[in-house]
């Protein structure tokens, strides 16, 4: 036996051993995908299963009676008469108008089925249509929280029903006759925080976020783009700008938290900005963003290729024209895609909010840079920490908008890249 | 070229613009800060008073009982808040910061209880315990034969036979919490000194030698510390049966029917007896009004007299439906007396206690 033909007998003999090699590596990487995806399948099974009832409210469609009379009022513009009527006694008896069970005794236990804002809601309908004074109306309202809990999650294990059995029995009543209705939570999406987790609604924080955002991206996207584009076609290579860029790579790492306590310590101690506005918020963001920003971009216009540069300056353009004219269109692509993923991190962001005051109960819906607002990871935060269980849906539905944001950040970060990305 | 620059431009301006407003304008919107038990009740006053009033929604912010009287002794000026919130009493050493910074005038208003409350799930062997057993279990170093050693109680019938033979596994706040301070303080503390040990020991010598061993709680694994959330050691509670978790009695009151309290010292926590100070573990809540801002920011003594009223902390008021132990009738009177004059706190009357 010569030596060729017993190496050729050893490779025929390993063979099955290599591709049974290849064949458990492949089914490892298999299995961490399963392990990976079941995780995510979980965790959005969970959120899901537990906030799509956030997205649905309970109300009461009553036959309201404006009477002047019940209501002490006899002139729906007078203010001082406005404030002192009284809104509440109309909804209870059109409430048990519907209880044919229910007696006077039961007024109280009638009354507790109404949400304690719905006279509020009243009152801002009648002050808008003072004419409906004397009539009566088909309004509705929103029934109170305890309701809400008993009619989506009776029997369910995770919640406590408050109601009393003869209050269950009159809302299974009521419910069978359509007084009590099931519906779309048009009010989490229309109004600023609650303490009445079926008033509650994200609109505040949504807006809160956006402003934050927006300040943040405004600051960021220049600021970090004209860095990356200094460093990477200007800068002259020697150990100042080395130490600069380790210290931007290192900032990238720093914890989100401490970018808080730095803005607390200059831009509220210091320069005595106001706690708890968007315009704070977004300058500790932009800190935060902005090294991700400058990594990503130097990476953008490090991979346009030094062909370009060497034909637009060989027909005679000037340094800043060959960047500005043709790197920088190049590598917009690629900055553009970082600065989404790094804005998509800011917007998730609540660590470094808390220290400048953005953790707080603001029910008044933001209208300005200057004005107190929260954002939605803090919503979600200060929900998931509230002692009625009816917040904990709504605070996977408020995590369920907030991924949906991301995600939609994150597909415009594809579609960007998809479309204008050029390949050499 | 030439657009390119003037979006340059526009940024740039966008951004000093930013920077450069220091918002020095007049704040209309009361800032509150301050603990976090009293947040969940001081939220419903202010949403009500927001929409009841032409006032703004006052904002509030749960940055802890210490955190807010830091916040709130920096000085006068729109830029610090208005009012603090506190599950303890204001200390000497921080009205001394107060005055020191000019804020020179507080109001101090002291609007009930609330109750730690020792809670397990409704399927679990329930706790009746003293104090002084409590300290036995969840102490960092117990006194043994007259030694103090390291805590050798594994279960909790080594405390006391009548105890369930079932190991010690306690989970409550992490340090940083008020509610955790109160713990230590108003069940180990107390326990301890009921000790055979301590008796004799006078205050002074309690807090020079004894205090620190009397109010830690012990770090082996038998008490689990659960983070800031209360709802997350209810549900660890609903699904484990041989777990007993420490929080506020509101906590307790939100999920009734699905757990139980235990007896300390024979007393079960309901809203009487916090109020009544019968339940040992019960604490007082106050919030503290920063006077020269009083007619600076609007709607700030408003605020106050719709705390103080009879609609919010009545008998029948709605801080008792979201769980908050109101004063008795004849306190009432006197905070409303409080609201409308706005008397001066004075040193005296904080180290009186």
């Amino acid at each position: 036996m010569t030596k060729h033909r017993s190496q050729a007998e050893l490779v025929r003999q390993s063979l099955k051993k290599r591709y049974r090699k290849e064949k458990r590596f492949r089914a490892y990487g298999m299995l961490a995908i399963a392990i990976a995806l079941a995780a995510l399948l979980t965790l959005f099974s969970d959120i899901v299963g537990k906030g799509y009832s956030g997205f649905m409210k309970t109300s009461l469609n009553l036959e309201v009676s404006l009477d002047p009379q019940v209501m002490y009022l006899d002139d729906a513009t007078d203010k001082k008469q406005l404030r002192m009527a009284d809104f509440v006694e109309p909804l209870v008896q059109a409430l048990m108008k519907e209880i044919p069970g229910a007696t006077e005794a039961d007024r109280d236990a009638v009354r507790r089925l109404i949400n304690p804002y719905a006279s509020t809601d009243l009152q801002e309908a009648l002050t808008a249509n003072p004419q409906w004074l004397g009539t009566t109306r088909e309004m509705s309202f929103l029934a109170h929280t305890d309701v809400d809990v008993y009619v989506k999650h009776a029997g369910d294990k995770a919640y406590s029903i408050k109601l009393s059995p003869q209050q269950r029995e009159w809302v299974d009543q009521l419910q069978a006759k359509g007084v009590v209705d099931v519906s779309f939570n048009d009010v989490f999406f229309k109004g600023g925080d609650s303490r009445d987790p079926s008033r509650a609604g994200i609109w505040g924080a949504v807006v809160g976020s956006l402003l934050t955002m927006f300040v943040t991206l405004v600051l960021s996207f220049p600021i970090g783009v004209a860095a990356a584009i200094y460093l990477e076609e200007f800068a002259p290579q020697n150990k100042l700008t080395d130490f600069i860029e380790v210290n931007i790579n290192n900032l990238a790492a720093v914890p989100s938290i401490i970018f808080g306590l730095l803005g607390l310590a200059v831009f509220i101690n210091l320069f005595g900005m106001p706690r708890s506005v968007p315009v704070v918020g977004g300058l500790v963001l932009t800190l935060m963003t902005l090294p991700t920003i400058i990594i990503s971009s130097r990476a953008a216009i490090k991979s346009v290729p030094p062909s370009i540069r060497e034909a637009a300056a060989g027909i005679g353009a000037s340094k800043m024209q060959v960047v500005l004219h043709h790197v920088l269109p190049l590598a917009l692509p690629g900055m553009l895609t970082g600065s989404i993923i790094g804005m998509a991190q800011a917007l998730g962001e609540t660590a470094p909010l808390l220290l400048i005051g953005m953790v707080a109960f603001i029910v008044d819906v933001p209208d300005g840079f200057f004005d107190s607002a929260t954002v939605l990871p803090v919503q979600v935060f200060l929900w998931a920490g509230s002692p009625e269980l009816a917040f904990i849906e709504r605070a996977s539905a408020a995590i369920m908008v907030l991924l949906s944001f991301l995600i939609g950040m994150n597909a415009l970060a594809i579609w960007l890249r998809k479309r204008l990305e050029r390949r050499w | 070229m030439k657009l390119r620059t003037q979006a340059l431009a526009i940024a740039m301006t966008a951004v000093t613009g930013l920077t450069m407003a220091t918002a020095a304008s007049a704040r209309d919107t009361i800032s509150i800060v301050g603990s976090s038990t009293v947040y969940p009740f001081a939220t419903v006053v202010a949403e009500r008073f927001g929409t009841k009033t032409d006032f703004n929604t006052p904002k509030l912010e749960s940055t802890g009982s210490g955190g807010g009287m830091k916040l709130f002794c920096q000085g006068i000026g729109t830029q610090h808040p208005d009012i603090t919130n506190a599950s303890r009493r204001m200390k000497a050493s921080e009205f001394e910061l107060c005055q020191s910074n000019g804020v020179t005038d507080i109001t101090e208003f002291r609007i009930g209880s609330d109750g730690i409350v020792i809670a397990s799930s409704k399927d679990a062997e329930n706790l009746d315990i003293t104090l002084e057993q409590l300290f036995l279990a969840l102490g960092a170093e117990v006194p043994v034969d007259g030694k103090w050693v390291a805590n050798p109680h594994k279960n909790w019938s080594d405390v006391d036979a009548s105890l369930p033979n079932k190991p010690i596994r306690v989970m409550g706040p992490p340090p940083t919490s008020g509610t955790r301070d109160s713990f230590n303080e108003l069940a180990l503390g107390a326990g301890c000194k009921k000790l055979p040990e301590l008796q004799g020991v006078d205050k002074a010598t309690y807090k020079a030698e004894f205090r620190a061993k009397c109010e830690s709680v012990r770090e082996d694994g038998a008490f689990i510390e659960a983070g800031e959330n209360d709802n997350l050691i209810v549900q660890k509670l609903i699904g484990d049966t041989g777990l007993y978790g420490v929080f506020g009695y509101s906590f307790l009151e939100e999920n009734a029917d699905r757990l139980q309290a235990a007896t300390l010292n024979g007393k079960i926590p309901t809203a009487e007896g916090i109020a009544a100070d019968e339940y040992p573990v019960a604490r007082s809540l106050f919030f503290y009004v920063k006077k020269a801002h009083v007619g600076v920011v609007p709607g700030i003594q408003e605020y106050v007299s719709e705390f103080t009223s009879n609609a919010a902390l009545g008998q029948n008021g709605y801080l008792k439906d979201v769980g908050l132990i109101v004063p008795p009738r004849e306190q009432l009177a006197e905070l409303m007396d409080k609201a409308e004059n706005l008397p001066n706190l004075t040193l005296d009357e904080l180290k009186k206690k």
